[in-house]
């Protein structure tokens, strides 16, 4: 089936099974690798992605039920002053060891700093729980959403 | 990894030497190679560094071990640029191909990179700051003594005349080569770049979300594949359906391999070729395999339980160690502690799950993947495929992830394989289910204790018996014990025995293999005993580390004694957490060697009424000699083995029914997740040591200053792992 899809600002068509989840169609058919795979069962937040703004789990959304909505992966994560401010934070505190993990959790972290600008450790808790980072870096993003909240406050 | 089952050879070469190479590269660049050779250099040289410096100033170096997540990509290039004065700012890093005729060992394990390597990296980079100045000095005619370095200069100190290291890389390059033995190095109080924190080198590539991980590799033609393989470990294939398979749209291949009996080589499967990964992966719900499971159908978690009991109560097999009269010790002794301990089989789990890409070209087999351990992995696909080593070419990509895993190349050879057999290029990548289901667990074990204390509540017996893994007496990879674990080396009478239990499960090292599982055993017990003797664990341990001396020949006590003394000022020891209501709250120490370095953990937890556990925080002292290469990413590495320490202790556990794993993605191997993460405090304390690893050494005492703050807040002792919270109920 052809789904026409809107990429990181970019319209593209592809002719895919319509249960295809969204992280195959961006690694395999359109070749955006930023998302990753880590389950395949929506539990370690790896392949997040934005849909409308939203943090899903592509690995478990189907290629159909994106309709036109508007996806938005690591790749374009700097086309935003807050994308660009969650990447500066996370290069200043060297959050990342192996990294795998990141783009999944830099794309949650700037969802919950979107909707909430100035996050509790409670808020960062709750947002943040469905990315595992395997080399256990928690100690680091949570700094680096707050240095992000920080900046903002201060303008 | 201390069994050094995966490990190169470490064996010290006396005959062996380190050179130094200098050549013009072109574009009148300084081309340095430094290695291991013969002393009459003839032939063997592997090489250990490669250094570049462009007639534009900038820097090359490669990066010979494979980079998982430990930041050896960064670290090692940094010894080297310090000591040339590089501008770091101007040095570029780059992935070495595997290629032993060149690089010698290339491996990441055993915290062992930097313990290698400091030395002869520091060498390295002087003797091209030696040449930079060399070269200087002859264009202004003036004596080298004159002048001295900023990094990427070099500058004529009376008269303030500077010259770049790519003005000067041309001329350098036409000089002999200065001894390495005796090239003057830097002051360690003059370093610029080691010693302060450096951000990894593919970060900024990461934070873009850049194709740079072994998952991401695209060849053409590419097909991607899965690889069906039997649930019960070493099963065979007898038939498939595969006629039916291949009908499915977007299957383009489906074929048997063939494997041997070897767990960590190829085994027998299903392979399912397609144009996307998905469509492969949901073609195996079609694909229906008859196997012959093998004898290992019967292992089951509670048959390996019930074979430990009955080993419990016969003496051991096999002796690791004896001292003194155990025996005797503990009849004499005023107090005897008894316990059982065990811990489970657990499962490695990177995050990026097991993937290799290969093809056939001009009769070679190339191959992209995400090894710890690519020389291996070659020698692995030529014996396995029957092809000369010559004609395996391995790429070392990015790992997410390896914490021992990436040791094993069983997926690489299963690439290689379909690769071979189907004729086609593919990228075999392997589910979450397929990861938990085929990892080369860390062995679980069973323990028996005795321990007996003095009238004065010292430690003068201890009797283990180990339950372990392995065919007659040889033990099973990573299931095995050094005999000179702590306590073992300072109790005078001292009886270490074991058992082993003939399943063939794969096993393997796991991020600090052995220490993490010991360290929970013993120094609980040791935790016991303390409480037992009616002193304070603190001092309990420095007791038994008594006068600062050497035990046998690597182990320090001062070492030990002085981060025991580190970590109790950090979490203020004597001083018990603050009461919060609802919460029963505790503080637990512990301390262990391993992999060279010498740490000790507190943490602090909290337990509510219905047993539920939050880990306050943890404080760390680590000893692991006098320079801290790259701060920032040595802290990092120390928080995240405490935390992984730490997900082990609290949930994780493989157990197996009919020979096959129960667990099979995150939801029943739980991972940590944010949280359930605490703040970890970190202390370096420095010696008077060369420097050593910290990939491993942080984990072993997390898990038992963990049950010992529970033990603390509860009463209640953890003798099993994972912690069954339903026993710390109020």
């Amino acid at each position: 089936m052809s789904f026409r899809l809107t990429i990181n600002g970019k319209a593209r068509t592809v002719d895919v099974d319509p249960d295809m989840p969204l992280l195959w169609v961006l690694r395999d058919v359109l070749d955006v690798k930023g998302p990753k795979f880590g389950c395949g069962a929506g539990l370690c937040g790896a392949c997040t992605v934005h849909l409308d703004g939203q943090p899903v789990r592509s690995c478990r959304t189907p290629v159909s039920a994106v309709g036109t909505a508007r996806i938005t992966t690591i790749e374009a994560l700097d086309q935003t002053p807050l994308g660009r401010a969650v990447q500066k934070a996370w290069l200043d505190l060297d959050v990342m060891q192996c990294g795998y993990c990141q783009a999944g959790q830099m794309m949650s972290a700037t969802a919950l700093l979107a909707a909430n600008p100035s996050p509790t450790d409670e808020d960062i808790d709750s947002a943040m729980s469905g990315n595992i980072c395997r080399c256990a870096t928690y100690n680091r993003i949570r700094a680096a959403i707050h240095q992000v909240a920080a900046a903002h406050r201060k303008g | 990894m201390s069994d050094g089952s995966h490990m190169p050879e470490r064996a010290p070469q006396p005959d062996r030497r380190l050179f130094l190479k200098v050549a013009l590269g072109t574009g009148g660049a300084l081309v340095l190679t430094a290695g291991m050779g013969r002393a009459e250099g003839r032939g063997e040289a592997a090489l250990s560094a490669y250094v570049r410096i462009g007639a534009d100033g900038t820097v090359t170096l490669q990066s010979k071990n494979p980079e998982i997540g430990q930041g050896i990509k960064t670290s090692l290039p940094m010894i080297i640029a310090e000591e040339l004065d590089a501008d770091w700012s101007r040095v570029r890093i780059e992935q070495a191909d595997t290629d032993a005729t060149r690089f010698g060992a290339q491996f990441a394990g055993g915290s062992l990179a930097t313990a290698l390597n400091y030395d002869q990296m520091r060498r390295v980079g002087a003797a091209g700051r030696a040449l930079l100045v060399a070269a200087a000095a002859a264009r202004w005619q003036v004596p080298a003594t004159e002048c001295r370095t900023d990094p990427g200069v070099v500058v004529h100190t009376p008269t303030g005349r500077r010259l770049g290291y790519g003005d000067l890389a041309a001329d350098a390059a036409r000089l002999p080569p200065p001894d390495l033995a005796s090239v003057p190095l830097k002051d360690p109080k003059t370093f610029r770049i080691v010693g302060q924190p450096h951000g990894g080198i593919d970060s900024a590539r990461i934070v873009r979300g850049e194709p740079i991980f072994g998952i991401d590799t695209v060849v053409p033609g590419m097909l991607y594949a899965v690889y069906e393989k039997c649930p019960v470990y070493g099963g065979k294939v007898v038939s498939a359906n595969l006629d039916e398979v291949k009908a499915l749209k977007g299957v383009r291949d489906a074929l048997i391999v063939r494997g041997g009996t070897a767990l960590e080589g190829l085994l027998d499967g299903v392979a399912i070729l397609a144009d996307s990964w998905w469509t492969a992966n949901r073609a195996r719900q079609t694909l229906k395999v008859v196997w012959d499971e093998g004898a290992t159908a019967s292992v089951s978690s509670e048959g390996i339980a019930a074979t430990a009991a009955a080993l419990a109560r016969q003496p051991g097999t096999k002796v690791l160690r004896k001292d003194g009269d155990v025996a005797a010790a503990l009849a004499a002794a005023a107090h005897v502690i008894e316990a059982d301990y065990s811990y489970p089989f657990i499962a490695h789990a990177p995050l990026e799950p097991q993937n290799c890409t290969a093809l056939m070209q001009d009769g070679k087999l190339v191959i992209h993947a995400p090894t710890q351990t690519p020389q291996a992995g070659r020698t692995l696909v030529a014996r396995t495929l029957g092809m000369a080593e010559a004609d395996v070419i391995v790429h070392v990509t990015r790992c997410g992830g390896g914490f021992g895993r990436r040791l094993n190349n069983d997926y690489m050879v299963e690439a290689a394989a379909i690769a071979r057999q189907s004729g086609k290029a593919v990228k075999l990548l392997w589910s979450r289910e397929d990861d938990l289901r085929h990892d080369f667990y860390r062995p679980g074990a069973f323990h028996t204790l005795k321990g007996g204390l003095d009238a004065q509540g010292r430690l003068i017996a201890w009797h283990n018996h180990f339950i372990s893994f392995g065919q007659g007496d040889k033990f099973a990879p990573s299931a095995g014990m050094s005999g000179s674990e702590t306590p073992a080396r300072l109790v005078p009478n001292c009886l270490i025995e074991a058992s082993l239990i003939p399943a063939a499960l794969p096993t393997g090292a796991l991020r600090a293999p052995q220490s993490n599982a010991l360290s929970f055993v013993f120094q609980s017990f040791l935790d016991e005993l303390a409480h037992a003797a009616g002193k304070d664990p603190l001092d309990f341990q420095l007791s038994l580390f008594g006068e600062p001396r050497m035990v046998g020949t690597d182990f320090d006590t001062s070492r030990a004694i002085d981060v025991l003394k580190a970590v109790a000022k950090m979490a203020d020891w004597g001083r018990p957490a603050a009461a919060r209501p609802g919460l029963r709250t505790g503080k637990g120490l512990a301390f262990y060697y391993s992999h060279r370095g010498y740490f000790a953990e507190v943490v602090q937890a909290s337990v509510t009424a219905g047993g539920e556990i939050t880990v306050d925080k943890v404080w760390v002292a680590g000893d692991v000699g006098s320079q801290i290469v790259n701060p920032s990413m040595a802290r990092n590495q120390v928080q995240g083995a405490v935390l992984d320490g730490l997900a082990q202790a609290l949930g994780q556990e493989i157990t197996f029914r009919d020979g096959r794993a129960e667990q099979s993605n995150f939801d029943g191997f739980p991972l940590l997740r944010m949280p359930q993460s605490c703040p970890v405090e970190v202390q370096f304390v420095l010696s008077d040591h060369p420097p050593t690893g910290l990939g491993e050494p942080a984990l072993p005492p997390a898990p038992p200053a963990l049950c010992n703050a529970l033990f603390a807040a509860t009463g209640h002792r953890i003798r099993r792992l994972p912690i069954d919270t339903s026993a710390l109920k109020a």
